[in-house]
């Protein structure tokens, strides 16, 4: 199997096998933030561009690391006033980047789509860091490395995830990898913040989290909004945590070694209690780390692949 | 001047006609549709394999004069039409300043005077603005010349209103055309509600933010004995509730686009915004509803709702991207193509939906090919290829919902008034 994608830009896009490449090429570029010298030349004299149109330290700070480790240079752009505002167009905002002549641009955008349109008119190398609410693949990735890291493999595994799943990349990316991969995912929420047709996705519904957890090897637990817009409806905070709150109680009624995930950054007490975030089945930390390795590996084979194409 | 065409099938439902005639065009009218007509003319069509057809009557286009004269412009969209065999168009009012009032419905019938290449008639708005607060003076308007009124593009949400529109609009003899949404349900959506727009993390658009309208509507228009028309029907249940109102004897009649008995949800997938319009791409079982409906007659007309837009529009994100595609260069193609070659509707049933049944609807003597009337006739190639390409329009715009599509059937003339209209460099007029 050999990776021939300049651009990542969502797991609905990618075969079994290329998931699966993607993580093997990311278990051996795993040991080198072990190192002493924490750095490897296979991008040297790349360049990588975080484009970032929403706030996101996590993230762009994961995509900086691991671009860094490789030898790439990297840009931040981080444009909280975008370039709807500075009356750019986002592709003309690409072109530039593109003319920079930089390798890879990294794009983080608050509209659906935005990396798929990037993609499609620029030569360069596009990697989506979250589009909207459509999909935010390398979080994805990173949960199912970590997941198959801790238990062995994916076939099969039941995996719950429990929040907003209405507004939520993470779930959507999270939903179609796992599926790939032979999972069982079950998505628990109160029935407004479930999507329209999200069963379709190979997703099964559940609107009781202890009924979901009774056979679960793991929960991703979703940051919970509640400042989000009035324009819909939302459920009450209190009354949230009380119905699908992650608490130690909830957890001693499923399976014994459960893990717990979450794309961060956790609300303690809002979406999962602090006990449960710092307990002994939360894999929260492992997946900051992991996730370094996995855009390692990103970068790396779109880099490889859009050298091949130029 | 007198013009030939000969040797064409002449297709017109009006006088039960469906055979290969001459037809003789004397001046502006039709003179005589029989076999071997032997007369000499100023001109002759040879038009042995062609469909001869009444012109189309499109019921729904934005031409975009007067206030966005860089989407369209009266010339440039008339042109289009006949490009596409189109020769009579109803303006929808949404133009800037939008047609509320009879001065600015003047303004408009200027231009249309000074630049129009087809039948051009206005529909007026129902509310000042088109901000469903304050009515229009329908009468006024009706004066004016227009004949329909519609606020198309938003609907009248303000029931009570609404009504009392319906009540004026009857009076006046003039047609309200319901753009049916509720805005309340359609939520600021962008896509068809469902697993597509889940699927790409868009905002939906439910099916019932168009049929509870219907519904309110049909209501309302029965209450006050008025006729209306529905625009742009998308779903399955807005049919299944119009075949219902119409059987109960309901003054109901209502339209459907190419793009929604051609183009489901799922084209929508590479986010592309020429496939973004209102109402939305929808499911196959939609699809499959619309074309059902136009084979049974419980859709009366195909109409383009021809929406030009400029590229920086259209090529943003798909969210903040405008609604709406052209259609006047491609509602001939794609019918054919999906409904004449797709089995759904025979030739004489695709000019009821084309011609005579929008002429009908809009109380035009319109739409038929019989002797002694207005020669607007297209003569169309019915097995011709072609692609379609941002280069090859004719409208201003290029936002197509068909760009690289393979369409069958070629409009070789398109003839109104009595004159060779297209092709535009014919040699022998303007």
């Amino acid at each position: 199997m050999t990776w021939t994608r300049k651009d990542l830009l969502g797991l609905e896009y990618l075969s079994r096998e290329e998931i699966n490449l993607i993580l093997e090429t990311a278990e051996s570029f795993k040991e080198v933030s072990s190192r002493d010298i924490k750095k490897v030349p296979a991008l040297r004299g790349k360049t990588v561009v975080n484009l970032f149109y929403e706030p996101s330290t996590r993230t762009r700070v994961s995509f900086e690391v691991a671009a860094k480790r490789l030898s790439a240079d990297v840009i931040n752009i981080a444009s909280e006033t975008s370039s709807v505002r500075k009356g750019e167009t986002l592709i003309d905002t690409g072109k530039n980047i593109e003319a920079l002549k930089a390798d890879i641009l990294v794009i983080r955008h608050n509209y659906s789509g935005a990396a798929n349109m990037l993609a499609e008119h620029l030569n360069i190398s596009v990697v989506n860091a979250g589009d909207g609410w459509h999909e935010h693949p390398t979080q994805a990735l990173l949960d199912i490395f970590t997941l198959k890291e801790k238990l062995g493999r994916i076939e099969g595994l039941e995996v719950v995830i429990v929040g907003d799943i209405s507004h939520s990349r993470v779930a959507r990316s999270n939903i179609w990898g796992l599926n790939k991969l032979g999972a069982k995912v079950t998505v628990c929420a109160p029935k407004m913040l479930i999507p329209a047709g999200i069963e379709r996705m190979g997703a099964r519904i559940s609107y009781n989290i202890d009924q979901a957890l009774e056979n679960a090897d793991a929960v991703n637990v979703l940051r919970m909004q509640f400042e989000r817009d009035n324009e819909e409806a939302f459920p009450k905070q209190l009354e949230y945590f009380k119905d699908f709150g992650i608490t130690r109680e909830r957890l001693k009624r499923a399976k014994k070694n459960i893990l717990v995930m979450h794309p961060g950054p956790i609300n303690r007490g809002i979406e999962l209690s602090s006990e449960v975030a710092d307990g002994p089945g939360s894999v929260i930390l492992e997946q900051v780390t992991n996730g370094i390795a996995v855009r390692m590996a990103v970068l790396f084979l779109t880099a490889q692949a859009g050298e091949e194409k130029k | 001047m007198k013009l030939l065409i000969k040797g064409g099938r002449v297709i017109d439902p009006e006088n039960r006609m469906d055979e290969v005639l001459d037809l003789l065009v004397e001046g502006d009218k039709i003179s005589k549709a029989e076999k071997n007509i032997k007369c000499p003319a100023d001109k002759i069509i040879d038009a042995a394999d062609k469909i001869v057809i009444p012109g189309l009557v499109d019921l729904h286009a934005h031409l975009r004069e007067p206030g966005r004269e860089d989407k369209e412009t009266v010339l440039s969209a008339t042109r289009a039409a006949l490009k596409g065999g189109v020769t009579t168009i109803l303006a929808m009012p949404n133009t800037s300043p939008a047609m509320d009032s009879p001065e600015n419905v003047a303004l408009l019938q200027e231009i249309i005077r000074r630049d129009a290449q087809t039948n051009v008639l206005i529909c007026g708005a129902i509310t000042m603005a088109r901000q469903g607060r304050e009515l229009t003076d329908i009468a006024g308007l009706k004066k004016a010349g227009v004949r329909a009124v519609s606020d198309d593009g938003s609907a009248v949400d303000n029931e009570q209103l609404f009504f009392e529109a319906l009540k004026k609009a009857k009076e006046e003899k003039v047609l309200v055309t319901c753009h049916c949404e509720d805005r309340l349900l359609s939520n600021k959506g962008v896509v068809n509600l469902g697993f597509t727009s889940t699927r790409l993390g868009l905002r939906g658009i439910s099916r019932e933010s168009e049929y509870k309208r219907i519904e309110r509507d049909i209501c309302l228009a029965e209450k006050a004995k008025a006729s209306i028309h529905i625009a742009h029907v998308s779903c399955k249940e807005s049919v299944e509730i119009i075949a219902i109102a119409k059987k109960r004897g309901v003054h109901l009649t209502c339209e459907a686009c190419p793009h929604h008995f051609s183009l489901s949800e799922e084209d929508v997938l590479d986010y592309d915004a020429n496939k973004k319009m209102n109402p939305p791409l929808r499911g196959k079982e939609d699809v499959e509803a619309i074309r059902q409906g136009l084979k049974d007659g419980i859709i009366d007309a195909i109409a383009s709702d021809h929406a030009p837009h400029t590229e920086n529009e259209k090529d943003i994100e798909f969210e903040r991207a405008e609604f709406g595609v052209i259609g006047l260069e491609t509602m001939l193609a794609v019918s054919i193509t999906e409904l004449v070659s797709g089995g759904i509707l025979n030739w004489p049933n695709l000019v009821r939906r084309m011609s005579l049944g929008p002429a009908k609807i809009l109380g035009l003597d319109k739409g038929t090919l019989g002797a002694g009337c207005v020669a607007d006739i297209a003569v169309v190639d019915p097995e011709k290829e072609w692609t379609v390409e941002k280069g090859g329009f004719v409208s201003k715009s290029r936002n197509s919902a068909f760009l690289g599509r393979k369409l069958k059937g070629v409009v070789e003339y398109t003839i109104h008034n009595g004159i060779i209209a297209y092709p535009f460099d014919n040699g022998i007029c303007r």
